[in-house]
């Protein structure tokens, strides 16, 4: 089946089959290695992408469920000034370890500011609670969100 | 010591030295650029899939592969059928249908007589995509003859219990380690028994006895398992991308598995997804993308999916442990008797020291001073998944550390005494270090006082207390739980303590290059512990050359000197003495230098941090980075000085390092429900020197999780059928961010006086003193409902059958 998905604002265009998990079309179909996959039934949140602005765990979604749709993925948080506040918010405040939650937990922390820019440490907690870390026992990506929460876009810090 | 002295500040802003320095690694970490194996990609590469055993125990009667074959996209179907008519050299068995494990036993890298648990390895189909291989797989048609299956390590031994190992001749389920020893035993057995014996008969003392069980658990790194192999037809190269913790070690593996040479083998380890012990051990997986590739000529990915990560690579714990403690009635403890009982599954796979077979389980005796101890371990064989030992364990001694803290909780409930006050009474006063345990093993330094009133005062222990009585009286159940442990990280010294025979020492090679930039190349393998910054630092400790330009190399056994790895948590009592020794190395070789170029002798130089400058004339200097021009320039250099500032070093550490710590666990428990919620957690390590305080505190906020989930939530169990109930994130639950709370940090620094940045190990340590914290907190909390102990995980579900008198057991599955 040809779908055409928009992704970081381009359009791919590509024959897949109807099965095609969206997690193995951004990954095999694009070469977008930034997602990961991490389980069979959509516990562990390291596939999130935002599907028309709203983070989905990429693995619940069929590539052809997206056609006509705009995905963005990790590689499209960086702007032509530098990182996203996010990305700089999970080194500021050692948000990582081995780095391979990370970029779903900063697709949804990006998301969870953006609807919030006040948002509180308990509902950070929620927020990313269908996600799972195994290194950093979740409070440094709290603080990382929050760090996000306190520089907005643009205010230079993230230069 | 220079633990708390403030290093100067690079030009990059981070610190030519020690202290919080952001990571170097992020900066790809957060792009989405880290290059784990699944990311890896080669052309023409194929895709294998394994097909798994449905039965724990089963005979094999035929395996049909002829659809599978014919299906569209399959390259190949090996079955063990075919990995047997494979000849190999005479190491360790005769044929690929079998491989050694890390404890000279066998196991099946494809099953061909029988399979011996759930998810065993029987069929592996190579395809043009991950896809059509999975598809493959059920075109495959097993006949098998299913079996009775030992499930119960307690019944493992029983007579006309099922023989699992028939294929070693075995008649019953026993385990015989390399040495000959069918148990393993440590301390004096009948000094304790006799002290134990002693003390029932005396009317001031008392004599507590409880069993204690560590249910099986999984690391269950976000990235699972997987390899890609390819096996250069024409120049016979093996080239494995994989995610190992201990690249060297498995080259040496693969060398005498494959029997191939192993100068042709070449392990890249890249990003590494989280470890954990997962990732130690050599899984039939990735002898089976070595073997695809030889048959078909091509580049063989395998990537496990959760299920077969959860059900078929390495498990931790499962150790039933009967504990005895004597103590006077005011609580001084006079002797510990353990008696464990080990479930190692259907083939003994534990990666530990050859002459440690249950790991370092001998610092059972834990952080306290008394004259009597004992321990004995049986393993044996059931119908379940291989490994045992990994899971942050530092080689069984999360089991121990566990095992100690929940028995001392025991005695306290027994003698009526405060928990932490019987712990104060009884701990290892700083003027006894060394101090050498009943069971043998020298601690090397320590301040337990004041690592534990620390944590006393941060939680506010006495106040707690008073909160409790109160809440108690109005039936509302808080409870306080305290753990204190000791951990032995860093094997370990080459004369005592190998794996397969290669000795747990670590090699390194810093290469100073002319514009004094350096590159630092390691045997250790980061699985995101943040080798590429800490270790830059020691060399900036070192040499004052600022971190941003020393890069650190690691993962490719080509381009880095042989060592064991990362795990045990001993990367930096290790290799990151080696990183220390080598710098040094280099100091000394830029001495000579700088005294040929500045016309004295090598004695009137003196070091400050990044230069030799003369006794009493500071401005008569040369800067490593000088000195590294001249040492690749044309300066006549002293009789016996080569050119070039490089150096390389292998560590063999002289005894392991003893990080300790004191954690206090704060819970509310839902008595109607058996909801346990963790109010608060308070976490005073002692890791003597911290490179990177930031790091540290990471890994410690990591563990703590790690424990908060097997205490709480984590558990591989089993029906009697032998089907595992824990094979997906559906069943095997691992704490979210709301399950744990804001974790409060404390620290005392004890340098390790034999090593030399006086640092000690920490990646484990919170996994090793957390668990106890929790379950004495749950307990502690529903004591007044006449509990005393109940095994971990502490689900709603045990503690509301503890509270009513009727706990089960946690590894069965509950009818
Ligand atoms: S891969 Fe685990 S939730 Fe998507
Ligand atoms: S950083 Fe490793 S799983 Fe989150």
């Amino acid at each position: 089946m040809e779908v055409t998905v928009n992704v970081n604002g381009t359009d791919y265009t590509r024959d897949v089959e109807p099965r095609m998990l969206l997690v193995h079309f951004i990954r095999e179909e694009l070469g977008m290695r930034g997602t990961h996959w991490g389980c069979d039934t959509s516990n562990c949140g390291t596939c999130v992408v935002w599907v028309d602005e709203e983070p989905v765990k990429s693995c619940t979604m069929l590539a052809v469920m997206a056609d006509g749709h705009r995905v963005k993925t990790v590689e499209g948080l960086e702007g032509p000034d530098g990182l996203d506040p996010i990305q700089q918010g999970f080194i500021e405040c050692h948000g990582l370890q081995c780095g391979f939650c990370t970029p779903g937990m900063m697709m949804t922390g990006r998301w969870l500011v953006d609807k919030n820019p006040d948002i509180s440490d308990e509902e950070i907690r929620e927020g990313i609670s269908g996600q799972i870390c195994r290194c950093t026992g979740y409070k440094n990506i709290v603080e990382a969100i929050r760090w996000a929460a306190e520089h907005p876009k643009g205010s230079e810090v993230n230069a | 010591m220079t633990a708390v002295e403030e290093a100067p500040v690079s030009a990059a802003g981070n610190p030519i030295g020690f202290g919080s320095m952001k990571r170097k690694e992020d900066q790809r970490f957060v792009r989405g650029q880290g290059n784990y194996v699944d990311d890896v990609n080669l052309p023409g590469m194929l895709h294998g899939a394994i097909l798994r055993s449905p039965h724990a125990h089963a005979k094999i009667l035929s395996i049909d592969t002829s659809r599978a074959e014919a299906h569209p996209g399959v390259v190949a179907v090996i079955t063990g059928k075919i990995l047997e008519g494979i000849p190999r050299p005479e190491l360790l068995g005769d044929n690929f249908a079998w491989m050694p494990t890390l404890s000279y036993d066998t196991q099946a890298v494809l099953a061909t007589d029988k399979v011996r648990f759930q998810g065993q390895e029987v069929a592996f189909v190579i395809a043009t995509d991950r896809y059509t291989a999975k598809d493959a797989l059920e075109l495959i048609d097993v006949d098998y003859e299913p079996l009775p299956a030992v499930m119960d390590a307690k019944k493992a031994m029983d007579s006309g219990a099922p023989v699992i190992r028939d294929d070693k001749g075995q008649t019953d389920n026993s385990i015989t380690d390399v040495m000959g020893n069918k148990f393993w035993e440590s301390g004096n057995a009948i000094g304790t028994q006799e002290a134990i014996e002693k003390a029932k008969a005396d009317p001031n003392c008392v004599v507590v006895t409880q069993d204690i069980m560590y249910p099986r658990v999984h690391p269950a790194p976000m990235e699972t398992c997987g390899s890609v192999a390819y096996l250069d037809p024409v120049s016979g190269q093996l080239t494995l991308w994989t995610t190992s913790q201990a690249p060297h070690a498995h080259r040496t593996v693969y060398a005498m598995v494959a029997g191939l040479p192993e100068h042709k083998i070449r392990i890249i380890s890249p990003d590494v997804g989280g470890g954990f012990g997962n990732k130690v051990g050599v899984y039939p997986g990735y002898v089976l993308s070595v073997v695809g590739s030889i048959v078909t000529g091509k580049p063989v990915k395998w990537m496990e999916d959760r299920s077969e990560n959860l059900m078929s690579t390495s498990f931790a714990r499962d150790y039933h442990m009967a504990g005895t403690i004597a103590a006077t009635k005011d609580g001084q403890i006079l002797a510990v008797d353990v008696d464990v009982l080990a479930d190692h599954g259907a083939f003994n796979g534990v990666a530990q020291p050859t002459k440690f077979p249950a790991g370092f389980f001998h610092i059972f005796t834990g952080s306290y001073d008394y004259p009597h101890a004992h321990c004995k371990v049986t393993p044996v064989y059931t119908n379940k998944a291989p490994g045992g030992v990994a899971y942050a364990c530092s080689f069984r001694i999360t089991e121990a550390a566990y095992f100690i803290e929940r028995l001392v909780d025991c005695l306290a409930a027994e003698l009526g005494m405060d928990p932490a006050e019987l712990r104060l009474k009884n701990l290892i006063k700083p003027e006894q270090f060394p101090y050498e345990t009943p069971t043998g093993w020298v601690y090397d330094s320590g301040q337990y006082e004041k690592t534990m009133r620390l944590a006393m005062e941060m939680v506010g222990y006495d106040e707690l207390r008073k909160e409790q009585a109160e809440k108690r009286a109005r039936g509302e159940y808080m409870g306080i739980g305290i753990s204190f442990f000791t951990e032995g990280v860093g094997a370990g010294p080459r004369k005592d303590m190998d794996i397969l025979g290669l000795g747990m020492a670590d090699g390194i090679e810093l290469r100073v290059h002319p514009t004094g930039k350096a590159q630092l190349r390691l045997s250790v393998q980061t699985q995101g512990q943040g080798h590429e910054t800490t270790y830059a630092q020691i060399v900036a400790h070192e040499l004052g050359i600022p971190p941003e330009d020393i890069e650190v190399i690691h993962g490719d056994t080509d381009n880095t000197p042989f060592g064991l790895g990362t795990y045990g948590s001993r990367s930096t009592p290790v290799s990151g003495a080696a990183a220390a020794v080598v710098s040094r190395k280099v100091r000394d070789k830029a001495r000579l230098i700088a005294a040929a170029a500045l016309e004295c002798s090598p004695d009137d130089l003196e070091w400050s941090l990044g230069k030799w400058s003369v006794k009493g004339d500071p401005d008569r200097a040369k800067t490593i980075q000088e000195i590294a021009l001249l040492s690749h320039g044309s300066l006549e250099l002293p009789e016996g000085v080569e050119g070039h500032l490089d150096a390389t070093a292998v560590y063999n550490p002289p005894n392991l390092t003893y990080p300790y710590g004191c954690y206090i666990c704060v819970v509310d428990v839902d008595p109607g429900t058996g909801q346990v919620k963790i109010r608060r957690f308070v976490a005073v390590d002692d890791c003597g020197t911290r490179i990177n305080p930031m790091i540290v505190e990471g890994q410690v906020h990591g563990g703590l999780a790690d424990g908060v989930g097997m205490a709480l939530m984590e558990l591989i169990a089993f029906d009697e059928d032998g089907n595992c109930l824990g094979g997906s994130f559906m069943d095997y639950l691992l704490p979210t961010a709301m399950e744990c709370p804001d974790w409060e940090l404390g620290e005392t620094v004890t340098p390790s006086p034999h090593h030399p940045i006086g640092a000690k190990g920490v990646g484990e340590s919170a996994t090793v003193g957390s668990p106890a914290a929790v379950v004495n907190a749950v307990i502690d909390a529903i004591s007044p409902f006449g509990v005393r102990h109940a095994d971990m995980p502490l689900t709603p579900a045990n503690v509301w059958r503890a509270i009513q008198g009727n706990p089960v057991r946690v590894d069965m599955a509950v009818e």
